[in-house]
Parts: structure tokens; C-alpha cells; sequence
């Protein structure tokens, strides 16, 4: 039985470490000022994919990302972690793309890897913080989403039990396969590079990449056919150019503005039983504790 | 992300030392596993491409998992349940995460399951987690005993037991009793044979680092009878066999969570390692050579730590106005540490070097016959190895002591609270100068080298080499320093008296290892700017100290040991 998981995941801007030449003028993200990274919720994915991948034999895991040559770097990434190949979807055309013409391409890229059984993504991705390319590639896929995924719970061939982690709570819900997967942060952190599968995939490279490499290297790849990580072009999938990059997008950022956060009331409250006895009540109702 | 390895350009340094070339095509034998494991490197340049990112990898789970989980794990420790040891929680995650990782028989060969990477960089491995977490660097540092069951034991032993420790499973080793201490030699448990040769060991040991591990090496007395070492051997016990109780955890000062425990051993079955009888005058000798590796790797990885925490506190703490590390009072102990740490670490890659060099030459020697002059390779980097040890366990272990001091007293009344991490340094390095054989048995282990001009012979070698024409006024400061340890082992050598010359060894060892320590630095110095100043600083310190043991010595008579005698 082959089982198979496919992860969306995307190289972003590390904006945990912003400075100040974090923003263009023009209200874009200057991403050369900023290192970049694998998207951090990204990872929580792929680990929940190895995690499927650990309990359903002969599962294996595939990794697709979108964005420049450099974004290889993201498959080798999760390659060291456990995925076992990666696709990555490079064309100047689809630049500027927003999450609708982003989860279009993303959504024939998936097309491309059927049948596969679950698509796992990042609840959202922390330069654009918007969480819809999940669930816009299921839609666009036709298949049953399940957001903020935490836990787990259980895999079988019959389908997927999953905790989602829910602004006040949490709640379990189970879905038959295909189905897309988004997660949420507070899931499992990912499993740390395996010193093994790095020596062995630290020489994948796309074929963009490796145009440069000597005859040894040329060599040993066509040996190992793993080490090559594909790429796609707008034209391999079959795309309606009108709806990518950004043609394809309807979102255009107006302005940027910075906010700075102030607290509204306060309240002060004394030491006395009653007025701590007050708080816990306020603090319960509104779900900050408990 | 945080990590133990990119944030230390020294380590780099280490690692890309010039006789790495020779090591690793040793290790690799013309890299014939390329065909065989996809991980094994093409060449010498994948090779180091690898190591560099195999340590990388260690870097990350030793800053962003063990290092947070340090204090929890000294707090709490690990508990005894049923005479059973459960490590502290972060104990258990930081084992999970290196094994998720894949770094458990980095060492050890490919077709066992390791990862074949040469001693160096797994030493490097050793220092980076003891920097994170001592205790812990303990648990994990035990699968060095995996060596001794791949240079020993029958090939269906390795075949069973290796791939289990590539595959996390934690070890130690059983030699301390409650009488046999620095002295192994009086090793009682006893080891006796069934009609069917099969063996089962009995008694109690005591002071066992990660006794309840999954596989340790016992040494037991295997010949009733004997009371010396000769009637000792050495066996490999398996924890599935259950028959082995966890009487106490001992309560101690520091590396509070690594379990140090009683066992009794009733009716243990165990697999006897190698030939009889040579349990301690051989494999031992061994495994012992190689934990006191694994100390030194321990002791620097601490002398890191303590200067990093005292660094960052004396730029952030103010006084008088300004951040106290403007005051010289303060940056002369923030340099002393510095060289300290560095000079140590020099001769930690030094010593592990020449063991990579003949272990290599050792493994080679089960394929094929060694060609004479492979053999001359193999005999006298062996011979250094096993002069650098004892110096390297003795000097390093010293210093980390000192560092954790120093580091308290750059934090002032804050450090002696337990908020900072350095109160635990400090508590964790003090067993360093103790365990794998005291300072003063490493003492003992090194006064041969000075009496038989070994340790001369090797500081000659360093003189010889070519070094930059602009350190030429250091090394003739090395060269004069060298002469007054040669008169000062001259003038204890003509008082004809051996407890004189046990007496006034330490110093002797002492002055000798500066020098070692100070060349090693220097050649650092000729590759990278970095270490120009800690060469100098480190010359100073020194001179002045070489220069009293030298003074101590000249003016020492024999009969003197009368007022020290008590």
C-alpha cells in the first residue's frame, strides 16, 4: 500500500529578527535584508507529516514549495528531517502572487501528485500572516480541510483523528482521505536533522542548481536519481497564466502603517480576598486562565 | 536559532586543522563506502563538508534543547522507582532528540550503524554538550565504552551490541567498588562459570555513572583466588537480563543529573569481552585512556561555559557608572579564562588527533597487514597519545575548576545565588579533577614522560616545525622555558630520592604542559589572528608560573619532606 503525504511549506523572511530596513518603501517585505528561513509553523507541518509517516507503512512524504531557486534549500531542509523528495515551483510569472493566485498554483502542483492522500500546510506563514492558503488549496482541490491542527490523534486507512486548537478550547474531529491538513504552532515542534539523511541529501539540488557542479558530482547524481529535486514551471503545470502572480491577484497592498500597541482601562484592585476572588472570576470568564 | 558550534569560531578552527587531510583519508580508506551507504562522503572535501554539518546539527539541539533543560535536570535529577533509574525529563528529551538526530555511534563503523565520523569531530561533539550540559554530557559521553567492544570483542558481540548503541541505547562502565577505588587492582565481584561455561556475576559496585544503562562493561574478578589485577576480566552486561538492582542513587554535589549508582548484581548473566585475565591491564587501560579523553573534551566544554556566562555578565552588569568588565581588575580574569579555555582546547584537538592516527592505523591492521613504517606511525602516535592524555586530563580539568571560580566571582553575590547558571558550573566542574583518575594519578601517569625525556621529545618535535618568521621571539621564550624545565627535572633528578621525585612532580608535569599547551597555541596563532592575543596573554601567565615551580624546585632539599610529612 502506498500512502501518500504531500507538504506545502515556503521559504520566508525570518521577521522574528526584524530591523530596520525590514520594509521597503513601497510597503513590501525587503527580503535581502532578512535571513531567510524555513516558515516556522511550516516545520510543526511537516513533522505532523512524519508523524503519519511513522504509523502508515509504506507512507512517504513529499515536499512542495513555491518561490525562488533558493527555496530549495526548504526541501533539502525537510529532506534531513525525514521527507523523502521535493518538487519545487519556480517561474518569474509567478511572482508578486497573492494567497489566491499563490493556492491556484500550489493547488495544480497537488493536482500533479495525485493521488495522494493528505496535503499538510502551515497554518500560516509569518510574512504575510494571513492563513488562507490552506484552506483556499483545498477548496480549489475540492477536498475536506481540517485547520489548526495540534495533535495526532490517530491514522488508520479509514482516515485521520485530528485535536484542533481552537481560540477557547480544542476539539477532535476525524475526516476520510484526501483531506488537507493546516497546523497551528502549539503542534509538536519538528524533529531536529537526522546526521545521516543530511550527508546523504545535502547534494540534492535542482537542476538549476547544479548546472555548475563538476563531473563527479554529475556522476553520482544520475546514480542516485533522489538527489535530484524537480521543478516545475508554470508551463509544466498547465497553468492559466492570467491567474498567476500578479495578474492573478487581487489583493494590492495600499499602505503600510506602523502600529503601536497601548493598554486600554486598567483596573487597580487591592490584596483583599474579595477583590482577588473578583479577578479570578473575570480572568475564567474570559478564558485567559483555565 | 542558537548553536553551541557556529557561535565558536575556534571550534571551526579545530576542526579544519591541516592534519585532518591525512585522518580522514585514513578513516575513509580511499572513501571505498561511497559505493556502499549513501551517506559516506565521495572525498575528503565531502567528508569535511559532512563533519562540519553533522556538528552543526549538534550545535542546534545542545544551544535550543539541552542547554534549557539543564537546570530542570540539576534541580530534580533523576529518580530511583523499583530499583530502577528515571531520568529527569529533560534528560529523556535531550537522549530522544540526539537520537532522533542520529548522533548516537558517531564514531563507530558504517556497517554497525554509526556514522564513521573520525575522533575529532566526535570529540567536538563531547565538549560542544558538555557546554551545554555536564551532567548530561555524562549519559551520553558512556558510548565511548562502544569502542572498547569494537577494538575487543568477538565479531558476533559487535554484531549484537554496536548497532543497539548506534540506535541510542545508553552504556557504562562497572569498575569502582566500595574498596576499589583509585586503586582497581582489588576488584572483588565475582565472576563464575556453570557447568555450560556460561558466566554470572556477583557483588556490588559502586559510584557507577548511568548504572541502569542498557549495556555495561563489569569488570570482575574471573579467577578465584587472585588478589591482584591479573586475576580480572571484563564482561559486557545486558540490562534486558534484569538481574542487575539499583540500590541507591547517591546524592552529590554536582552533575546532579547524571545518575551515579549502587548496583548488586545477583546472578547476572554476562558475556565474558575478550581474553580472560585481561580485563583490567588491558581493556580497561583502554577504556580508561578513552574517558579521560572524554573528560578532558568534558573539562573544556565547562572552561566555555563558565567564560561565556562571565563575558556576557561583566558587559551587561554596571558598576561605578560603567559595565565592571572596563575595570582591568576584571578584564584580566575574563582573559585568563579565555586562555585558559583555549589553550586546553588546543591540546584536547592535539591528543585527539594522534588517537584518530592510530586508531585508524588500528582498524586498518584487522584488514591487512601494516607495513612497517605504518606500524612506526602507529606505535609513536600511540606512545603520544597516551603521554597527552594524562597532561590533557590533568590541565583541563584544572582549569574548568578555575574558570567556574573565576566566573562566580565576576558574577559577585548574584552568582552565588542559584538564579544564574553559574552556581551549577561551578558544582559540575569540581568532579572533573576526580573521576577517570585524580589529578594526582594523572600526575603519576605523566612523571614518566618527564623522567624519560618523552614529554622533552615530543616539545623538541614542536621547536622543529616552521611557524611564521613573526613569532619567531615567542618560541625563543618557548625555547628558554624549555631549557629551565630541563634543568629543573635535572636538579630534582640529582636529589636521588624517589618520594622527592613524586613530590615534586606535579610541578615538573605542570611546567611541561605550559609549554606543550603554549606551542600548541602558537600554531594556532600562525593559522588564525584570533588566537594572537590569547597566545600572549596565556605566555604571560606562564612565564611567571613556570618560573616559580622552577624557583620551588632549585631551592628543594631532599630533607625538606621532613615538614611536610605528617
Amino acid at each position: 500500500m502506498s500512502f501518500r503525504i504531500v507538504v506545502l511549506a515556503k521559504q520566508v523572511p525570518d521577521t522574528r529578527n526584524v530591523g530596520k530596513d525590514a520594509m521597503k518603501a513601497d510597503g513590501t517585505v525587503n527580503r535581502a535584508a532578512l535571513p531567510a528561513i524555513f516558515n516556522p509553523e511550516d516545520l510543526n507541518a511537516l513533522e505532523l507529516a512524519l508523524e503519519m509517516k511513522d504509523k502508515m507503512k509504506g507512507a512517504e512524504v513529499i515536499i512542495v514549495t513555491m518561490g525562488p531557486s533558493r527555496a530549495a534549500e526548504v526541501i533539502r531542509e525537510a529532506m534531513y528531517r525525514g521527507a523523502d523528495a521535493g518538487y519545487l515551483v519556480a517561474d518569474r510569472k509567478l511572482a508578486g502572487s497573492d494567497t489566491l493566485a499563490t493556492s491556484y498554483a500550489l493547488s495544480l502542483a497537488v493536482k500533479k501528485l495525485f493521488p495522494c492522500d493528505v496535503v499538510v500546510a502551515g497554518r500560516q506563514a509569518i510574512d504575510g500572516d494571513t492563513a488562507q492558503v490552506g484552506p483556499q488549496t483545498a477548496e480549489k482541490l475540492n477536498i475536506p480541510q481540517i485547520t489548526y491542527a495540534e495533535e495526532l490523534l490517530d491514522i488508520s486507512e479509514d482516515g485521520v483523528t485530528i485535536k484542533r486548537r481552537l481560540e477557547r478550547g480544542t476539539e477532535v474531529v476525524k475526516s476520510a482521505f484526501p483531506v488537507l491538513v493546516t497546523v497551528h504552532s502549539s503542534a509538536p515542534e519538528c524533529r531536529p536533522r537526522n546526521a545521516k539523511l543530511t550527508m546523504k541529501y545535502k547534494h540534492a539540488k535542482t537542476v538549476s542548481e547544479f548546472q555548475n557542479d563538476d563531473s563527479d558530482y554529475i556522476a553520482m547524481r544520475n546514480i542516485r536519481p533522489y538527489l535530484c529535486i524537480s521543478e516545475w514551471t508554470a508551463a509544466n503545470l498547465n497553468a492559466d497564466d492570467n491567474l498567476l502572480g500578479l495578474s492573478g491577484s487581487p489583493t494590492k497592498v495600499k499602505e503600510i502603517e506602523n502600529v503601536v500597541l497601548t493598554h486600554k482601562d486598567a483596573s487597580v484592585l487591592s490584596s483583599s480576598d474579595d477583590d482577588i476572588n473578583l479577578l479570578m472570576k473575570e480572568l475564567i470568564a474570559s478564558h485567559v486562565i483555565g | 536559532m542558537e548553536n553551541y558550534y557556529s557561535d565558536n569560531p575556534s571550534l571551526k578552527h579545530h576542526l579544519n586543522n591541516p592534519e585532518m587531510k591525512r585522518i580522514v583519508d585514513l578513516r575513509e580508506n580511499n572513501y571505498v563506502e561511497k559505493d556502499k551507504f549513501d551517506f559516506a562522503p565521495l572525498d575528503f572535501e565531502d567528508a569535511m563538508d559532512s563533519y562540519d554539518k553533522v556538528v552543526e546539527i549538534i550545535g542546534e539541539i545542545c544551544a535550543e534543547t539541552l542547554a534549557p533543560a539543564a537546570e530542570d535536570t540539576d534541580h530534580n535529577g533523576p529518580q530511583l522507582i523499583n530499583n530502577e533509574v528515571h531520568y529527569a525529563k529533560g534528560t529523556a528529551l535531550s537522549l530522544e532528540k540526539l537520537n532522533d538526530a542520529g548522533l548516537f555511534g558517531i564514531a563507530l563503523p558504517r556497517k554497525y550503524g554509526g556514522l564513521n565520523l573520525s575522533i575529532v569531530p566526535y570529540v567536538m561533539a563531547a565538549e560542544i554538550v558538555s557546554r551545554a550540559d555536564a551532567a548530561f554530557a555524562n549519559i551520553w559521553g558512556l558510548q565511548d565504552c562502544a569502542e572498547t567492544i569494537l577494538e575487543f570483542a568477538s565479531e558476533d558481540q559487535k554484531e549484537r551490541f554496536l548497532p543497539r548503541v548506534c540506535a541510542g541505547e545508553t552504556m557504562a562502565m562497572d569498575l569502582t567498588e566500595p574498596d576499589a577505588g583509585s586503586d582497581l587492582q582489588a576488584v572483588q565481584l565475582k565472576a563464575t562459570q556453570n557447568e555450560k561455561g556460561e558466566w554470572y556475576l556477583n557483588g556490588v559496585k559502586r559510584f557507577i555513572t548511568n548504572g541502569d544503562a542498557d549495556i555495561a562493561l563489569v569488570l570482575a574478578r574471573s579467577e578465584e583466588g587472585t588478589k591482584d589485577g591479573r586475576g580480572l576480566s571484563l564482561f559486557i552486561y545486558d540490562r534486558k537480563s534484569n538481574a542487575v538492582k539499583v540500590r541507591r542513587i547517591e546524592n552529590k554535589l554536582g552533575i546532579k543529573g547524571s545518575p551515579t549508582c549502587e548496583l548488586v548484581f545477583e546472578n547476572a548473566p554476562a558475556e565474558l569481552l575478550g581474553e580472560r585475565r585481561m580485563g583490567l591491564i588491558k581493556y580497561v587501560m583502554s577504556l580508561m585512556n578513552g574517558a579521560r579523553l572524554g573528560v578532558g573534551a568534558q573539562s573544556v566544554g565547562i572552561c566555555e561555559a563558565a567564560y561565556r556566562e562571565a563575558l556576557k555578565y561583566a558587559h551587561e552588569r554596571e558598576q561605578f557608572g560603567k559595565a565592571i568588565i572596563q575595570f582591568p581588575a576584571v578584564y584580566e580574569i575574563l582573559s585568563v579564562m579565555q586562555a585558559k579555555t583555549e589553550a586546553s582546547r588546543s591540546l584536547l584537538y592535539e591528543t585527539a588527533r594522534m588517537v584518530d592516527i592510530y586508531k585508524c592505523y588500528n582498524a586498518i591492521s584487522e584488514e591487512r597487514k601494516l607495513e612497517p613504517e605504518e606500524r612506526n606511525i602507529q606505535r609513536s602516535y600511540n606512545k603520544k597519545a597516551d603521554m597527552l592524555t594524562p597532561i590533557l586530563k590533568l590541565m583541563s580539568s584544572e582549569y574548568c575548576n578555575q574558570n567556574a571560580y573565576d566566573a562566580i566571582q565576576i558574577f559577585g553575590g548574584t552568582g552565588y545565588m542559584k538564579d544564574f547558571p553559574v552556581e551549577r558550573i561551578y558544582r559540575d566542574a569540581r568532579i572533573t579533577t576526580i573521576y577517570e583518575g585524580t589529578s594526582q594519578l594523572q600526575v603519576v601517569a605523566a612523571i614518566r614522560g618527564v623522567g624519560n625525556g618523552q614529554i622533552l621529545s615530543i616539545i623538541k618535535e614542536y621547536e622543529e616545525r616552521e611557524i611564521p618568521v613573526e613569532f619567531s621571539s615567542l618560541r625563543e621564550k618557548l625555547i628558554a622555558l624549555t631549557e629551565q624545565y630541563v634543568k629543573s627535572v635535572a636538579t630534582a633528578q640529582a636529589l636521588e630520592n624517589a618520594d622527592a621525585w613524586d613530590f615534586l612532580g606535579r610541578r615538573m608535569v605542570e611546567m611541561a604542559a605550559n609549554i606543550i599547551m603554549a606551542y600548541l597555541l602558537l600554531f594556532d596563532a600562525a593559522r588564525n589572528d584570533y588566537f594572537v592575543n590569547i597566545l600572549k596573554v596565556f605566555m604571560n601567565m606562564i612565564e611567571a608560573q613556570n618560573m616559580s615551580s622552577a624557583r620551588f624546585i632549585e631551592n628543594f632539599k631532599a630533607d625538606e619532606l621532613d615538614y611536610y610529612r605528617k
